[in-house]
């Protein structure tokens, strides 16, 4: 790895003029699950890490106000995956999370860091653009709220600008009862990278979400008022690469097709058992 | 920057490179290296440590974010599992033939502790979920769970020179075995 500084702030707004100051030249580091490996391989050549893990805002945290659960930055997969509240009302988000990585990887990677890195096969990232998440981004310029949906770009890009931090994920607590379910294609069991990711969550009203990912330069999510969904419609959006070495776009869209049609029907046997 | 870490129950005060892992200066400043360097990108499961209260890949967490933690290696597990009252996990790898050329093997051990502290009474299922961060190219899977099955079987008594605890939350023997 080439040398760089190392900063570990003590406050937010430490942390923010630090980021503020380096602009490009300075990385976020939480979990480092995937800023490390880039490090090594030197895609990434920042002067400054910035360690965030020990402010006051990032320890692991998840709690609920005013009908959203908010989930610090700093909280991993595994402390995700143990949540009580998640549990009940995110189940797909618990499915999502178990299956990153291996145990030593959900030990150390963010819930908020897998959406700031913004890989299209981030398992996550669906599930939470279903559930209607927002980011909290915090820069010199205060606070503000940023849906999930209009947060990616593309492939590692995002709208974070140059000096803000997100500091928390909101998801909206359902009002009425809905059935969700997390479903994804792999080449083998077990560890491994998406060749797809489909989150769909039925309630209800009968209204239909649906997002997936690893189908094109970053997830994407639709919704229905009700009646049956036009899946056609929402699977049409898919834009598999034709140069991935995970599957080939046919395969994928018949996949997405597949896993949509089952991660749908999950969602709704888990709506009657919740009805 | 100087870090202080309690390194198999030992306190270190150590002066490390910022942009150095904990695997790094574990081998290289430390000189303990049980803990292997494999893949380097969080795949292998070769630098498991135990980082706190939670197994890490050491490959991936920088020296400097360490500081002020505890880290058990491999060296210091024996010591850990007598300590905790926890079956003796390197013999019962010894006993199932887990072991062939040995380099995954400090991983598996920390990897298989971990799921000795994560449940008290492992299923197979469990141990395969608890593992599935540590390669073995020799291919000896189904040994290590053997092996790792066969320490969470194992009663108290296995260790005469230790006086049973009160109280504990650590995994406690199947009262069906």
């Amino acid at each position: 790895m080439r040398p760089f500084a190392y900063a570990r702030p003590e406050t937010l707004d430490e942390a923010v003029s630090l980021l503020d100051e380096h602009g490009s030249d300075a990385r976020v580091l939480a979990g480092g699950t995937d800023l490390i490996i880039r490090l090594r391989d030197r895609t990434l050549k920042p002067t400054v890490v910035v360690d965030v893990k020990r402010l006051a805002e990032f320890a692991p945290s998840i709690s609920d106000l005013d009908g959203k659960l908010r989930i610090s930055a700093g909280t991993t997969m595994t402390d995700l995956m143990a949540d009580a509240k998640v549990q009940r009302w995110f189940p797909a988000l618990v499915e999502a999370a178990s299956i990153i990585g291996s145990i030593q990887i959900r030990n150390r990677a963010t819930l908020v860091g897998n959406q700031c890195n913004a890989s299209p096969a981030a398992d996550t990232a669906p599930v939470l653009l279903m559930y209607g998440a927002s980011l909290v981004v915090v820069g010199l310029g205060g606070e503000r709220r940023i849906a999930l949906d209009d947060f990616f770009v593309r492939s590692g890009v995002t709208n974070l600008q140059p000096g803000e931090l997100v500091t928390a994920i909101e998801v909206p607590i359902p009002e009425i009862p809905i059935g969700s379910a997390f479903a994804r294609r792999t080449r083998r069991r077990g560890h491994d990278l998406a060749s797809v990711t489909m989150a769909v969550s039925v309630d209800a009203a009968g209204r239909v979400r649906m997002a997936y990912g690893s189908v094109g330069p970053r997830p994407w999510a639709f919704a229905s008022d009700g009646g049956e969904p036009p899946l056609e419609d929402w699977f049409a959006r898919a834009a598999p690469s034709p140069t991935s070495m995970r599957a080939s776009p046919d395969y994928r869209l018949a996949m997405l097709r597949v896993l949509g049609q089952r991660a749908l029907a999950s969602a709704r046997v888990r709506l009657d058992a919740a009805a | 920057m100087r870090i202080s870490v309690w390194v198999n129950e030992r306190h270190r005060s150590v002066d490390v490179e910022e942009h150095h892992t904990l695997l790094e200066v574990l081998r290289d400043d430390l000189g303990l290296t049980g803990t292997k360097e494999c893949c380097l990108v969080g795949e292998c499961g070769a630098c498991t440590v135990r980082l706190d209260d939670r197994v890490v890949d050491s490959c991936l967490v920088l020296a400097v974010e360490a500081d002020g933690a505890s880290v058990l290696t491999v060296e210091g597990l024996a010591h850990a599992l007598d300590d905790d009252d926890l079956p003796d996990l390197g013999t019962a790898f010894l006993e199932h033939g887990a072991v062939q050329c040995g380099f995954c093997i400090p991983g598996q051990l920390l990897a298989g502790h971990d799921v000795l502290l994560t449940h008290r009474h492992p299923s197979r299922g469990q141990i395969e979920e608890g593992i599935a961060g540590n390669l073995c190219r020799c291919g000896c899977y189904y040994q290590i769970v053997d092996a790792i099955e066969a320490a969470s079987k194992m009663e108290r008594d296995d260790f005469p020179d230790e006086a049973p605890r009160e109280e504990t939350n650590l995994p406690q023997p199947p009262v069906d075995q």
